[in-house]
């Protein structure tokens, strides 16, 4: 099964709910999903296609916050990439950490880093930085600027 | 009722190579619970690469880690090619897998001497650490230093293998075989070995699926995944090795997985420098540019998988670099492995991941609430460990070296 064929499996199970696709190359493709369908589809990477959790990405941009999951078929050696896009004003998402714990740590995490609220986490509270760290005070965002931190020192 | 106590084994701890905070809940001599804490070493490495062009961040990467120091580099320069669609040399490849691989051996030998030195089996410790000296002495022949290669760049590496060079490798290289045997031999045979890791620590497969084990965590309790066979970056695609798997998942499985993986990295290396004798050529495309797109790196570190996505908008730094090292999956399966078993054994188990080791040593003391009254610190747990190594010793008859008594002097 190449990466054609997976692509396809996917948006047979998916249908409408995937919004684009970019086969980047032989190994590697990008697929966009609606937030509401992020459960769905780790459902069916893990649950049905047996892929591999590998990490989630975060990232700051114009449109809003984007998140990458990261899924490895190893047998295959492929790496698929759900991008979701959440807004701006109130970024948040459901958490599939109740369905596979290797995604605990990285959405606390993101929650911490860029301020996304994860739905249904288990234990959603500080990984990195300082329990005491000031809310509302995101290092990983586009507007943070490094003497915002609140006289947080490390 | 049984009381609960909370032993902390960190923030700073020789178990673990960068600060982290186990805080383990126990009733009696059983670990009931495992909190972790982390983020005392937190840098914020996925920031300043943001502001680092493409050549600096792989000198930022190296720093990630003093042992997987070609490790993050590997990654992130794939990540780089990937995303700008540059071409690397062959001749770079091969280096770029010797160093990759010696860095494995050395990383091996060096958990294998601090397991053994946690067990109370000091001689394992001073004799791998010796051997893993004749490792760092290739690096430095090859790269110039011990750790830090300084060997990477996106488009090829840095530095040539010198032709003269390759019979001084080969020579320390056959050297390493016997000693690694020996060690094979002492793991698997030795009974009181035996009796402190195996049936110790279980991560069992669906567990080890379930949290995203990596490396030879993973391959310890079966799952069969490495990215070098999976995903053939470097010149692994073109020698011929294998993968070890194990299937119990104990901390012997991980042992004997990383020791039987230390041969391969040995035939690994021998095939890459009989090509490099005849694969001539650059070892570097000298990219200009990096063009728009984005791209993923990963490669099999000593720890498992470390991956890397670089996004790139055209200009000289990366928009957006994440960085995963393997610990990051790897430390949280602990919480698994470590419920149900005895204090003594809580050390071994929580360094079997072979989580990231500095030279620090210390740690908070457990102070009874009620009280006020010192429960234990590092020495103490120090002492239970090599308590239960003589108690076996004297269950088994076994007769061999006494740990030296200055780890347990005040």
């Amino acid at each position: 099964m190449g990466i054609d064929d997976t692509i396809t499996k996917i948006s047979a199970e998916l249908g409408d709910r995937m919004l684009e696709i970019d086969r980047h190359s032989d190994k590697r493709a990008y697929l966009e999903i609606a937030p509401q369908t992020v459960i769905a589809s780790a459902q069916l990477m893990y649950q049905k296609l047996g892929a591999r959790f590998q990490i989630a990405t975060g990232v700051d941009i114009r449109e809003g916050f984007e998140i990458m999951y990261h899924w490895v078929l190893d047998d295959e050696g492929l790496i698929i990439t759900m991008r979701t896009m959440l807004d701006h004003e109130k970024p948040e998402v459901d958490s599939i950490a109740p369905i596979l714990p290797a995604a605990e740590w990285i959405e606390r995490e993101m929650w911490e880093l860029l301020g996304i609220n994860f739905r249904g986490h288990p234990d959603l509270r500080h990984l990195l930085l300082a329990d005491d760290w000031p809310q509302g005070n995101y290092p990983l965002r586009r507007n943070h600027s490094p003497g915002a931190d609140g006289g947080v020192t490390p | 009722m049984s009381k609960r106590t909370i032993i902390p084994i960190g923030p700073y701890h020789a178990l673990q190579e960068e600060p982290e905070f186990f805080k383990l809940h126990v009733e009696g001599e059983t670990v009931v619970h495992l909190d972790i804490e982390l983020g005392y070493n937190h840098r914020g490495i996925e920031k300043l690469s943001e502001s680092k062009d493409y050549e600096e961040t792989v000198f930022l990467v190296e720093r990630i880690c003093g042992i997987c120091s070609t490790s993050h580099p590997i990654a992130c320069v794939q990540a780089v090619e990937e995303a700008g669609e540059i071409f690397v040399p062959e001749r770079a490849l091969f280096i770029r897998s010797t160093l990759g691989e010696l860095e494995r051996i050395h990383s091996h030998l060096l958990w294998l001497g601090l397991a053994g030195h946690f067990l109370g089996f000091n001689t394992i410790w001073m004799w791998a650490w010796r051997f893993r000296e004749d490792v760092l002495n290739i690096l430095e022949l090859i790269s110039g230093n011990r750790n830090h290669y300084a060997m990477m760049k996106p488009g090829g590496v840095r530095r040539d293998i010198d032709k003269a060079d390759i019979p001084a490798i080969d020579k320390l290289l056959d050297g390493l075989r016997d000693p690694i045997a020996m060690f094979r031999d002492t793991v698997i045979e030795d009974p009181l070995l035996n009796a402190r890791t195996k049936g110790v620590g279980i991560l069992t497969r669906e567990k080890a699926i379930a949290y995203g084990a990596l490396g030879p965590t993973a391959r310890a309790s079966g799952v069969d995944i490495d990215v070098r066979r999976d995903h053939p970056g470097a010149a692994y695609g073109m020698v011929d090795w294998d993968v070890i798997i194990c299937q119990n998942g104990d901390v012997f499985d991980k042992a004997v997985v990383r020791i039987l993986e230390m041969f391969e990295s040995i035939r690994i290396i021998e095939q890459c420098l009989v090509n490099l004798e005849t694969a001539q050529g650059p070892i570097d495309s000298d990219p200009k540019i990096v063009a728009t797109g984005e791209g993923i790196g990963i490669y099999e570190a000593p720890r498992g998988e470390v991956f890397h996505y670089i996004r790139s908008d055209g200009s000289n730094r990366p928009v957006r670099h994440k960085v995963r090292a393997p610990s990051f999956m790897n430390v949280p399966t602990n919480c698994e492995t470590v419920l149900g078993e005895t204090v003594a054994d809580a050390t071994i188990i929580l360094a079997a991941v072979d989580p990231c080791y500095c030279c620090t040593e210390r740690m908070a003391v457990a102070v009874d609430c009620d009280g006020g009254e010192r429960l234990w610190d590092a020495r103490d747990l120090m002492r239970l460990s090599l308590d239960k190594t003589d108690r076996l010793m004297e269950e088994t008859g076994w007769t061999g070296p006494r740990p030296p008594d200055y780890l347990l002097k005040d």
